[in-house]
């Protein structure tokens, strides 16, 4: 019992910034635009995250300058690739060498020294987190996987059954004909951008507060990376998104239940783990219908 | 004097040095259908979406309902209560009917309600006598039912100025009498109609007044029941007497050089789209292949060009079984394919004029030599070519993409006519051309025919094929519906083949 | 001919200004952040071209970053997206590492040049592998070459931590062991660390060159990169091609990693490669993809490696920040309307940020 109850709080733990990222992604790949740069913009989520908490000794705080600094990104992403139809692939991959740069700089003129942060803080609910063996997987989390979690069901809704789901799908599969119908399409990919990077900003300062509560160089590692194949591997749809999450998140999981059968010589083969299961899931999955018409190509008016 | 419900002053649209239109006046009556008649690239599409907002900016007034109005973007036309159907549908593929529907709407709530939208939808198909199922997706209707939904989503809008962009090159006769219908229909109920379009009968049908459009302005307006002289309208769209009939030889038919015999294929989609499809071509003659768009015709050039699998019959180049051969095998036995679509397959825009000529040929002798190319011979044949066929550019570096549509099509034309086909499949060879790069070319193609080369022109203008060809073949739903000769051929005929009526049982 | 020199000098003339543009804005950024700029950047230059040991420096930087943008060029003549350098670059510099230190009593050419095949063929097998899933199954090379790069750092990890790759040497770091003198590149530049590796930088520039626009093959590929379906009409075979585009890019990528260990490390360790995988992008976009462009943008990126070393030693400015006007170089580069728009006042830029131009290209 114990053991079901480990695997599923280190899968959920896992899972849960791959989740909140994947989300935001969600909409943005459904609006035609393809974010690799998410994991740059967890990047910064994660420093600003460590900075802001740190600052002010409060992780709210931490959480208000991540989003903040993913919307900003996620805004100028925008700009990039929407405005000046730069390549989204390129522009992503700028950002990620930007962000880089960028808080490796600040990390080492800000939290010189630093050992640890004030993290996320656990919040059990009340009578629920003392249930057995549901009570510690279910009730005893910080705020942004609870979130994360309900968002997921709440962005399903929006994407399928709002106005505005509806333009944002309507943009992906056929700007032009979305234009005719006097819908602004630079304005619903601005919007879905910034959407997306505030949650890439999120789940960045999940990664620093919630998982690690320090900020290391690069310690996104591949995560919004894997944060796009789980978008794909969801097929772009909120709640495929968050099975696709659990499932990354327990190879996750599973990497640390293997350590002590295969003994510490091989880890470096657990490790691999994740980024194998999304190089298979991309080969299984790849031709899954819900991708966009236009997905990656920046709409241009004539 | 009846009302105008729309005045457009001195439109000019320019696409950086190509001016589109040029002071273009255009008065439409309330309640009438408006023709706006023109070649291909006379600037009809152009001047009516500046009316509808699809480009940021254009020179001139439009005056809507007397007031002088700026439509800088399709919303503002929606709220003027234009609505305009594209020749392209503007539909979304994977969307319901009742999605497309509403999408974009203004007033839509932020939890959306499709079933009431549904509802409204119907009573407003049943007002028309145009019924579809809202809840379909786009993708699984015909052509003609989602040129209705169209024409419908635009009337959920309540437009009261509706513009067809070309309406009937998609349809089969039956469907566009359907289409007339419903143009009266509106007329009764005091909707404006502009239709774009370049048949004449088609116009003199349906319209009560005509704008005839050449080289982006305005050549004259009339009343088509004062028309008289139908030739004399044609010559204003074309700006000349129009040519007699192209001087051909008498054909001279040698051996069989394409054979195919029931030949079965399936579309992207995994549906039938060839059925038992059985005809010969011998060399020294034209065969032309007819029929609405989407019968088949694309899949059946591409099973014959190696473009794809076919799921039954066989392909005999020559004399010899070719079914299942690769493009390379193909173009090996003696074939030159003019693509249906010069952008998608026939040239890359990015390459010089040289590069685009060795498309087919890089591999042959001359060309290149032990996987080397040989640049050298490449530039001087190029030069040639250039020379040869007309093609309009200051020298043969010149990028693809910066020749006009005319002179790329003469560029694909003299890569595959330099190749000495013994088969030659043309599809729409012309589309798209003004009329003297058209002549141009179709004489070329009569050219390879007299050389002895096996030719097969798949089109869907009925002019062009009763001009060119030997024999007419007309497919409906991927089957072969008759062959007739060019001495038989009428539009008659051919029209009720088009639309899947046999002329005689077994024919 | 297919290609125009004088172009691809033209297509260097423009990113100029966005490097000068990213500069400006990287010192903004590092005052903003209280660092000395003008020392920093001094010391940038110092480090890049100061003298012939700096300018040794800067050739040094130079060959990785040139094999890497080559990588990424031949993938992307034939329309396909290599993200995966940096892994590609590991592996070949594994089997390299393992030539260079196992295979004894060749003469030293002959020892040099089976490295190099060696490490060719270790990143080539990555790029096929990616190729093969791409044309096989429909995977995106995106992100297959993203994750193969981590599980190559992962196997990297392993290799020299673990019998039977890791040096035994007693007391040496977690390394493979040392390639023999016979497989080590010489120097070319006496004093300096500068090693025969640029020559064969160059060489792979030329033979990108020959292959792209002399050969039959190369012709395939690029009319494949720029239209699919034409490629299809004229019988090409696309699954082949991309799978041999994608080998020729690992091999290059490869090219990059067993240089480093041969010509400058002798030793392989973990994180060697100093993000040259995806600086490599960024020479490569930076040249327009074109030789000429190539070689030019790789000398900026060398004099930014080379530089940003020194600046960390002389003015204590992260030698990360580089990576900051690296990424900024890349935005500007392909925002060429930024600076027209800027041309045109700085009013109409934020009009048009709002909603696009929309008469730029016509129909």
């Amino acid at each position: 019992m114990e053991f079901v109850t480990n695997f599923l709080t280190a899968d959920i733990r896992t899972a849960t910034p791959l989740l909140l990222a994947a989300l935001g992604l969600v909409f943005s790949e459904r609006a035609g635009i393809v974010n690799i740069g998410t994991e740059g913009i967890m990047l910064i989520g994660a420093l600003l995250g460590s900075v802001g908490a740190h600052v002010f000794a409060a992780p709210f705080m931490g959480a208000l300058f991540a989003v903040l600094g993913g919307a900003l990104a996620g805004y100028v992403f925008a700009f990039f690739t929407v405005t000046l139809r730069g390549n989204q692939i390129v522009v992503g991959t700028a950002f990620n060498i930007f962000a880089l740069g960028l808080t490796t700089t600040l990390n080492r003129l800000l939290l010189a020294g630093v050992k640890s942060i004030p993290g996320y803080r656990t919040l059990a609910v009340p009578g629920l987190s003392r249930l057995p063996a549901l009570g510690p997987i279910l009730f005893r989390w910080s705020l942004p996987v609870y979130l994360a979690f309900l968002l997921a069901p709440l962005c399903w809704f929006a994407l399928y059954k709002t106005n505005t789901g509806l333009k944002i799908r309507g943009v992906g599969e056929h700007p032009k004909a979305s234009d005719t119908l006097g819908i602004n399409v630079f304005r619903v990919r601005y919007g879905v951008l910034i959407f997306a990077g505030m949650m890439a900003g999120l789940a960045g300062s999940f990664v620093s507060m919630g998982q690690a509560s320090t900020f290391i160089e690069n310690m996104v590692a591949g995560k919004g990376f894997m944060a796009v194949a789980v978008c794909v591997f969801g097929n772009y749809s909120p709640l495929g998104v968050m099975l696709a999450a659990l499932l990354f998140g327990a190879t996750d999981a599973l990497k640390y239940r293997l350590l002590p059968v295969v003994g510490g010589g091989y880890s470096q083969f657990l490790n691999m783990l994740p980024y194998v299961i999304t190089v298979l899931a991309l080969c299984v999955f790849a031709k899954r219908s819900n991708k966009p018409a236009a997905s990656g190509v920046a709409y241009r008016k004539e | 004097m009846t009302e105008c419900i729309l005045r457009m002053r001195q439109i000019t649209k320019r696409f950086g040095e190509v001016i589109a239109n040029s002071e273009v006046n255009l008065d439409v009556e309330k309640g009438e259908a408006h023709a706006l008649l023109g070649e291909n690239g006379a600037g009809k599409s152009t001047l009516m979406n500046c009316l509808y907002g699809m480009y940021d900016s254009y020179e001139g007034e439009i005056y809507f309902d007397g007031k002088l109005e700026r439509v800088s973007d399709p919303k503002r036309a929606i709220a003027l209560g234009i609505g305009m159907v594209h020749q392209h549908f503007m539909l979304i593929p994977v969307l319901t009917v009742v999605e497309n529907v509403v999408l974009g709407l203004k007033d839509n709530k932020e939890l959306l309600d499709l079933r009431g939208a549904a509802d409204k939808f119907e009573r407003l198909g049943k007002k028309y006598n145009m019924v579809i199922d809202p809840w379909a997706r786009v993708e699984t209707l015909s052509v003609g039912q989602q040129q209705r939904v169209e024409i419908l989503k635009a009337l959920y809008r309540d437009a009261r100025l509706l513009i067809l962009d070309e309406p009937t090159a998609v349809l089969t006769p039956g469907e566009i009498e359907g289409l007339f219908e419903m143009i009266a229909a509106l007329k009764n109920e005091g909707r404006t109609v502009i239709f774009i379009s370049h048949k004449l009968n088609e116009i003199m049908r349906v319209c009560d007044r005509c704008t005839v459009l050449r080289q982006g302005r305005v050549e004259a307006t009339v009343r088509v029941d004062e028309v008289r002289d139908r030739e004399h309208l044609a010559a204003l769209m074309v700006g000349r007497e129009v040519e007699l009939q192209t001087v051909k030889a008498p054909c001279q038919p040698g051996e069989e050089r394409l054979v195919v015999e029931h030949l079965a294929a399936l579309n992207d989609l995994g549906l039938p789209a060839v059925r038992d499809m059985s005809f010969a071509i011998r060399g020294g003659e034209i065969l032309g292949i007819c029929g609405v768009d989407g019968n088949g015709q694309s899949e059946m050039v591409q099973c014959l060009t190696g473009l794809r699998r076919t799921t039954g019959g066989r392909i005999l180049i020559g004399g010899k079984d070719a079914t299942g051969y690769s493009v390379r095998q193909i173009l090996r036995e003696g074939l030159s394919h003019i693509p249906e679509d010069r952008h998608k397959f026939g040239m890359i825009g990015a390459m010089n004029i040289e590069e685009n000529f060795i498309l087919v040929s890089y591999r042959e002798e001359l060309y290149s030599r032990r996987g080397l190319l040989n640049w050298r011979w490449i530039g001087k044949h190029s030069a040639s070519l250039v020379d040869s066929y007309n093609v309009k550019t200051p020298t043969a570096k010149e990028e693809a993409k910066n020749l006009s549509g005319g002179n790329q099509q003469k560029m694909v034309v003299a890569r595959e006519l330099d190749r000495g086909p013994k088969l030659l499949i043309a599809v729409h060879p012309s589309r798209g051309l003004d009329i003297g790069a058209t002549k141009y070319i179709q004489s070329q193609i009569i050219k390879q025919r007299d050389n002895g080369a096996a030719v097969m022109m798949v089109s869907t203008e009925l002019d062009e094929l009763m001009e060119l060809s030997d024999r007419i073949l007309v497919m409906y739903e991927g089957e072969n519906m008759g062959v007739l000769t060019q001495g038989e051929a009428t539009r008659e005929k051919l029209g009720a083949l088009m639309a899947g009526i046999r002329a005689r049982p077994g024919a | 001919m297919g290609i125009n020199v004088k172009k691809g000098l033209r297509s260097v003339g423009f990113p100029l200004l966005s490097i000068l543009v990213a500069l400006f804005l990287g010192g903004i950024i590092l005052a903003l952040m209280g660092y000395d700029v003008g020392a920093a950047y001094a010391s940038q230059f110092k480090g890049a071209f100061g003298d012939a040991n700096a300018i040794g420096e800067t050739m040094v930087q130079m060959v990785p970053l040139i094999f890497c943008a080559l990588s990424y060029a031949v993938a992307y003549r034939c329309g396909l997206i290599n993200l995966g350098a940096e892994g590609q670059l590991y592996i070949g510099a594994i089997l390299g590492a393992l030539v260079g230190a196992r295979v004894q009593g060749l003469p030293p050419a002959a020892h040099i040049l089976l490295c190099l095949v060696a490490g060719f063929v270790g990143g080539g097998l990555m790029g096929c592998l990616v190729g093969a899933l791409k044309t096989r199954f429909g995977a995106s090379e995106l992100i297959t070459t993203i994750m193969l790069n981590y599980i190559a750092m992962e196997f990297v990890a392993w290799c020299v931590n673990n019998v039977p790759f890791k040096d035994l040497t007693p007391g040496a770091a977690p390394r493979m062991p040392a390639v023999l003198a016979s497989a080590r590149l010489p120097i070319i530049l006496p004093g300096t660390r500068l090693h025969l590796g640029i020559v064969l930088a160059v060489v792979g520039i030329a033979g990108y060159y020959f292959f792209m626009w002399r050969t039959t093959r190369g012709y395939e590929m690029r009319v494949i990169g720029m239209n699919q379906n034409a490629g299809r009409y004229s019988g090409m075979n696309i699954r082949a091609n991309s799978v041999l585009a994608m080998t020729i890019a690992g091999g290059y990528a490869g090219l990059a990693g067993v240089t480093q260990i041969i010509g400058l490390q002798f030793f392989l360790t973990e994180g060697f490669s100093n993000n040259f995988g995806f600086s490599g992008i960024a020479v490569a976009l930076l040249g327009s993809c074109h030789p000429v462009g190539i070689g030019v943008s790789a000398i900026l990126f060398g004099a930014l490696n080379a530089g940003g070393n020194k600046m960390q030693l002389l003015a204590s400015v992260p030698a990360a920040s580089i990576y900051m006007i690296q990424g900024m170089i890349i935005l500007f580069a392909i925002s060429r309307e930024l600076f027209l728009w800027f041309g045109k006042g700085g009013g109409r830029v934020l009009a048009l940020a709002r909603r696009p131009a929309k008469d730029g290209g016509g129909a």
